[in-house]
């Protein structure tokens, strides 16, 4: 049924196909300069708090692939105030659908798709340049640390989203969440310090996006004295983050307000 | 059997207003101030009020869009809210201000597309479709992407798209606004056919009294979130004292002034007199003594229009400011 959705989605996206395509160049370049800034930085420094050039794009790398299948799946909730406001939440409502999911098949990033393509190029290289130890349980970190990285911000963006149900002119604060936490777990947490990092590393859980997965692919013992462990706890962090996000939407959707008639 | 049942239905919002350079004032509003309603399978029913009454409002909450604040609230017996996915299915909505069609497809993938979110069995599916299609002419536009339709072309669609699925109750929030002479007509042939038949229950609102008088013998007039009248539009005009006018066009003045009881002279310009008439009084004698005095060239009655009852309504009813300070 979803898929029928999508498909027709599609179908009306095929109908801008220069469009497309300039989405499609424009993500990359987009993404492409954030790739450089980390490599600008380091052409200064040689190490960046305990990190090298070489794991730090690993970092990056997983970072990246979490964020972009997230912004692929569920990346165009940040839409959602222009659906409040324009009434279209209410045409959702009256279908014998789930409102996320139609909401989430409105308008699917086609374009982001090479988002994905890109960041999976950036991960190879890291790892490979890296000279990452293979051992079985990596290679299963490796499939396990995207996905639970991808859930963690899908759940991050629906919750963040949320705020627009109360809050019509919410302006820019669930984006400057999401893309801000993709660039806090594009770097090592140690770089950041005190409060800030214990805020977000730990009180939201953007360390085990990339952070404690990323030591453990590269057999990197944390400098903060974390067990190893901790790398395999992302997908329970994620599981969490989810089950919170899908709390808060469900209540954003009871308290919807509309707008007029 | 009901098919909509409503209970000191109310739905508040919180209005913060600017009160000074940073203050804000909090204000409860009552947008649906206490509405209970009973509609009967079949009914064809006109939801009332100026701007800002709470028709969109209580419309909302009946599809389960929005959540009372208090009150009860059943359709087909369902709690619209909790229970919306079930009763999605067996109403129909058309919101006449924003499309529920996919923009860029033609009309006919739209339609495909509503089979499958509803589950329809393709031969009823197609059948209620074909019903549409010849009903509202949908021949000549249905491959045309909804984004090229005009206004009126469209609205035909959503009102298929809304019935596809064989709702028992058909919504319709201001299903002609915009729309020219002849495409309201079409709509309101559509829609007096469909409530003629008996198994859709229909409920609309609009601006335009032309829709209700044509359609619906049942008119709930809504004003600050409160019912000011729920009847037939004849208890509406007898409620409020509607008076017919008879409008006489004379070859030279009258000799003398007229006295009837319940008539009464509203205006005289030039050679023509117009009088009003109360609702319970004859206009017999007033027409034979106008004949009778052998000046009357020409005479109209005019019967009491609705929208003179209506905004006469609008303001006894209204002014009266439902909020109160939270």
């Amino acid at each position: 049924m979803y898929a029928k959705l999508i498909g027709a989605q599609g179908r009306g996206q095929a109908s801008y196909r220069v469009s497309f395509w300039l989405d499609l160049a424009g993500t990359t370049v987009v993404v492409g300069a954030d790739l450089i800034s980390v490599l600008v930085i380091f052409s200064r420094v040689p190490v960046l708090a305990g990190f090298t050039l070489k794991e730090t794009i690993v970092l990056f790398g997983l970072a990246l692939m979490s964020f972009s299948v997230a912004d692929l799946l569920v990346g165009n909730i940040e839409r959602i105030r222009t659906y409040v406001r324009l009434g279209t939440l209410d045409t959702v409502m009256i279908r014998p659908l789930g409102v996320l999911a139609q909401l989430l098949c409105l308008d699917v990033g086609f374009r982001r798709v090479g988002r994905i393509l890109y960041s999976g190029t950036v991960l190879g290289i890291a790892l490979w340049v890296a000279g990452v130890q293979w051992t079985p349980s990596k290679v299963v970190l490796l499939v396990v640390a995207p996905l639970a990285g991808a859930a963690f911000f899908c759940g991050f963006f629906v919750a963040t989203s949320t705020v627009a149900f109360w809050w019509i002119e919410s302006g820019e604060i669930a984006n400057s969440l999401t893309y801000g936490g993709r660039d806090f777990t594009s770097y090592p947490i140690t770089v950041y310090s005190g409060w800030f990092r214990k805020i977000f590393a730990f009180g939201l859980g953007f360390a085990f996006v990339a952070y404690y997965p990323g030591l453990v692919l590269l057999g990197k013992a944390d400098p903060l004295g974390g067990p190893p462990w901790l790398g395999w706890l992302s997908p329970l962090v994620s599981a969490a983050v989810v089950a919170l996000a899908a709390f808060i939407w469900r209540f954003g959707v009871r308290h919807y307000r509309s707008t007029g008639s | 059997m009901k098919v909509i049942e409503t209970r000191e239905l109310r739905k508040e919002f919180i209005v913060r207003t600017r009160k000074g350079r940073f203050r804000r004032a909090k204000k409860v509003v009552a947008a649906v101030d206490g509405v209970s309603l009973a509609i009967e399978r079949g009914e064809m029913v006109g939801y009332l009020g100026p701007n800002g009454a709470g028709k969109s409002t209580t419309l909302k909450m009946l599809t389960g869009v929005l959540t009372p604040t208090s009150g009860g609230v059943q359709v087909c017996g369902f709690m619209p809210v909790p229970q919306r996915l079930k009763l999605a299915r067996r109403i129909g909505v058309v919101f006449g201000q924003r499309s529920t069609l996919w923009w860029d497809l033609p009309l006919r993938d739209s339609f495909e597309l509503l089979r499958h979110v509803y589950r329809v069995p393709p031969a009823e599916h197609a059948a209620r479709l074909q019903k549409c299609r010849d009903l509202l002419e949908l021949d000549a536009f249905i491959e045309t992407p909804v984004r090229q339709l005009s206004l009126g072309q469209r609205m035909r669609g959503e009102l298929t798209s809304a019935l596809l699925h064989g709702p028992e109750i058909l919504f319709l929030d201001e299903p002609t606004i915009g729309l020219d002479v002849v495409s309201k007509q079409a709509v309101r042939e559509f829609l007096a056919e469909l409530g003629g038949r008996g198994d859709t229950t229909i409920v609309l609102t609009t601006h335009d009294l032309a829709d209700i008088e044509r359609l619906c013998r049942r008119i709930v007039v809504i004003d600050h979130g409160r019912v000011v009248h729920d009847g037939s539009i004849d208890a509406l005009h007898a409620r409020y004292g509607s008076r017919r006018r008879v409008i006489a066009d004379l070859d030279e003045p009258l000799a003398a002034a007229i006295d009837l009881p319940g008539t009464r002279l509203e205006s005289t310009t030039g050679l023509r007199m117009t009088f009003s008439i109360d609702g319970s009084t004859s206009v017999g004698p007033l027409v034979s003594l106008l004949a009778s005095s052998g000046k009357l060239r020409d005479l109209t009655i005019a019967e009491p229009e609705i929208e003179d009852v209506i905004a006469r309504l609008y303001q006894s009813e209204g002014g009266r400011e439902r909020s109160r300070a939270a």
